[in-house]
């Protein structure tokens, strides 16, 4: 056993690893949310159902129709997104001029109500997806033990989000998206549709919880309940980081997902309080969090 | 006048009430009712959506608990201590919750809250997911019997009744007018030279300790202090019970912790107890949608329309 400074480093290693796939999962969900409260200025309350969905979606579309996972990656965010659409256009728009927090109490209730569904349906003690076979297996390092789908996590949510992080910051789609967040009103009298912009903006923030949700699906059990108590946790890290930059929210995703682990390692008691307590640190030194640009 | 006509007629069902309806449901109304007005106290006249407020009324819960299981406190020293630290964990959790605004006030507290949650989970004292059970309700001033329920409604009724009193005073005390004043235009109030922050603070003190209150008589009443009291969909049914009664109204909070108990009492019962959460988030979305003012709202809008102001 690998040890330094009576640190055992397999142990460590392991706990970084979990870290590094819990903050994965951080990163892509506090991205969509921040992308979505950019331009709408909402929170959205249903983003853990959402991703909840999206793991059940590929639960459901192996079981009933045989698609496989690689089809799943592809096909379960868009008819997330669609799905993210359609709550646009009909639930939140009409109370787009009213107070923000008449949007946080719908997607709340919106939350309430799909995660009753799938009690309903799939009762509450979780179902299990099998890891594809191509990603079956694990790699042996010198001082860990690497399952291959583990590291495709991290892979693919790193490669997500930098895709994400490089469309908003140097595309012209990505351009209108930031002029909107700036000021919709001068946008909208250049003759940018901005209204589409936002549907298309909130169905992309909400297809990356999909998107999480069935990468999610193969390492957690499918359950109901898995998307209200990560969900807590990203708001926390949304506090933590501010809701200033894109690069922030992954940023504080992953390295709240690694101080996580570390905790898990050091001190496993407050493995699941670490990230509040950070977050009544961070408020109490850097009220607009770290990446904020508040006041 | 008319108002406090409405308030005898109130106090007058309120007495004759166990005649007709079984105490215990009455009493779990009142809990949750006196929960709803505490929590109101910040949405309706502050405008500030708490999404942490369970983590009070657990603390109440909790603390009146193990006291009076385990030192054998009468039951007003019990319930006067879990308020006292439900105020105090306010005091804390407020001060950093107020340095936010908006949104991120709600972010803050739920995720306080799951701090508060996780704490209770793990604490030895609290008996993890079975709760504390059998707590005993004990003698009112070391005299009355509380195990009869007609004495513990009426003991739960004289409790309600003090802090819709002291909600009911702060609301209309030159302190109520500052928050409104708040609510309203806060860049205003600042300019007039007022601390908001720590205005908002009283406010979130007063109102986490009567969330308390709430929780240590809601102990007594069920003889239980579990998790279900500190879990965040307890935060959402309180935010639930004031958006369908109407906030910023003195009455509605009542109203609607009266709807969603009975609701709740009426689905639980049989085969429909699972569509309970389906059942809330509808009708979250339909009050968000349709019916912003919730129930006490609509009916002033009504009064107003045909009786004039």
């Amino acid at each position: 056993m690998a040890t330094f400074l009576g640190i055992n480093l397999f142990g460590l290693s392991g706990q970084l690893l979990v870290g590094l796939i819990n903050g994965s999962f951080y990163a892509l969900l506090s991205l969509g949310l921040a992308i979505i409260f950019g331009l709408l200025r909402i929170i959205n309350f249903a983003q853990g159902a959402i991703y909840m969905l999206g793991a059940f979606f590929a639960w459901m579309a192996l079981q009933y129709f045989g698609i496989n996972y690689w089809a799943a990656l592809i096909l379960v965010p868009l008819a997330v997104g669609i799905i993210g659409v359609l709550m646009e256009r009909f639930l939140l728009r009409p109370i787009a001029n009213e107070d923000h927090l008449y949007s946080l109490l719908l997607t709340f209730g919106l939350a309430l109500i799909l995660q009753g569904i799938f009690t309903q349906t799939y009762g509450s003690s979780g179902l299990s997806y099998a890891i594809p076979e191509s990603l079956k297996g694990g790699t042996r390092l010198p001082f860990m033990y690497l399952p291959n789908y583990r590291a495709w996590i991290i892979v693919a949510s790193l490669t997500v989000c930098i895709s994400t992080w490089w469309a908003i910051e140097k595309t012209k789609l990505g351009a209108y998206l930031r002029a909107g967040t700036e000021n919709p009103q001068m946008m909208q009298a250049f003759g940018i549709n901005v209204p589409l912009i936002v549907t298309i903006t909130f169905g992309f923030g909400v297809a990356l919880a999909g998107f999480a949700g069935v990468i999610a699906a193969p390492v957690y059990a499918v359950s109901p309940e898995m998307g209200s108590n990560i969900l807590i946790v990203v708001f926390a890290i949304v506090v933590i980081g501010g809701m200033g930059s894109i690069g922030g929210a992954i940023i504080t995703g992953l390295g709240m997902g690694v101080v996580e682990g570390l905790t898990k390692y050091f001190y496993p008691e407050a493995s699941t309080t670490i990230i509040f307590l950070v977050m009544v640190v961070v408020l109490l030194v850097k009220p607009a969090g770290l990446f904020g640009k508040e006041a | 006048m008319k108002i406090n006509k409405l308030y005898l007629a109130l106090f007058i069902f309120a007495l004759i009430a166990p005649a007709a309806l079984y105490p215990v449901f009455l009493m779990k109304v009142l809990c949750f009712a006196l929960f709803a007005c505490a929590f109101n106290l910040l949405l309706g006249f502050v405008g500030l959506l708490s999404f942490g407020h369970a983590a009070f009324l657990g603390t109440g819960g909790y603390v009146t608990g193990y006291l009076m299981m385990h030192t054998g406190v009468t039951p007003e020293i019990g319930i006067i201590c879990g308020t006292i630290c439900a105020g105090l964990l306010g005091a804390f959790y407020g001060k950093l919750a107020v340095k936010r605004e908006g949104i991120y006030f709600a972010m803050v507290t739920l995720a306080l809250s799951q701090l508060a949650f996780f704490f209770y989970l793990q604490a030895p004292f609290t008996g993890g997911e079975d709760g504390m059970q059998g707590v005993p309700r004990g003698h009112l001033f070391g005299i009355i019997d509380l195990a009869d329920n007609m004495s513990m409604y009426y003991f739960v009724l004289a409790i309600f009744i003090f802090g819709f009193w002291m909600i009911h005073r702060t609301i209309h005390s030159p302190f109520g007018q500052v928050l409104k004043a708040i609510r309203e235009n806060e860049p205003r109030a600042i300019s007039l030279g007022y601390n908001v922050n720590d205005y908002k603070w009283v406010a979130f003190i007063i109102s986490s300790a009567l969330a308390g209150l709430a929780g240590s008589t809601k102990t007594l009443v069920f003889q239980l202090a579990s998790l279900t009291d500190v879990h965040w969909h307890m935060s959402g049914e309180v935010v639930l019970m004031t958006l369908l009664g109407g906030m910023g109204t003195i009455f509605g909070p009542l109203l609607g912790a009266g709807a969603v108990v009975a609701i709740q009492n009426y689905l639980s019962g049989g085969e429909m107890g699972n569509y309970v959460s389906i059942i809330m988030g509808v009708i979250f979305v339909v009050c968000v949608l349709a019916f912003r003012n919730g129930i006490v709202g609509e009916i002033n809008k009504v009064i107003k329309r045909n009786f004039g102001s």
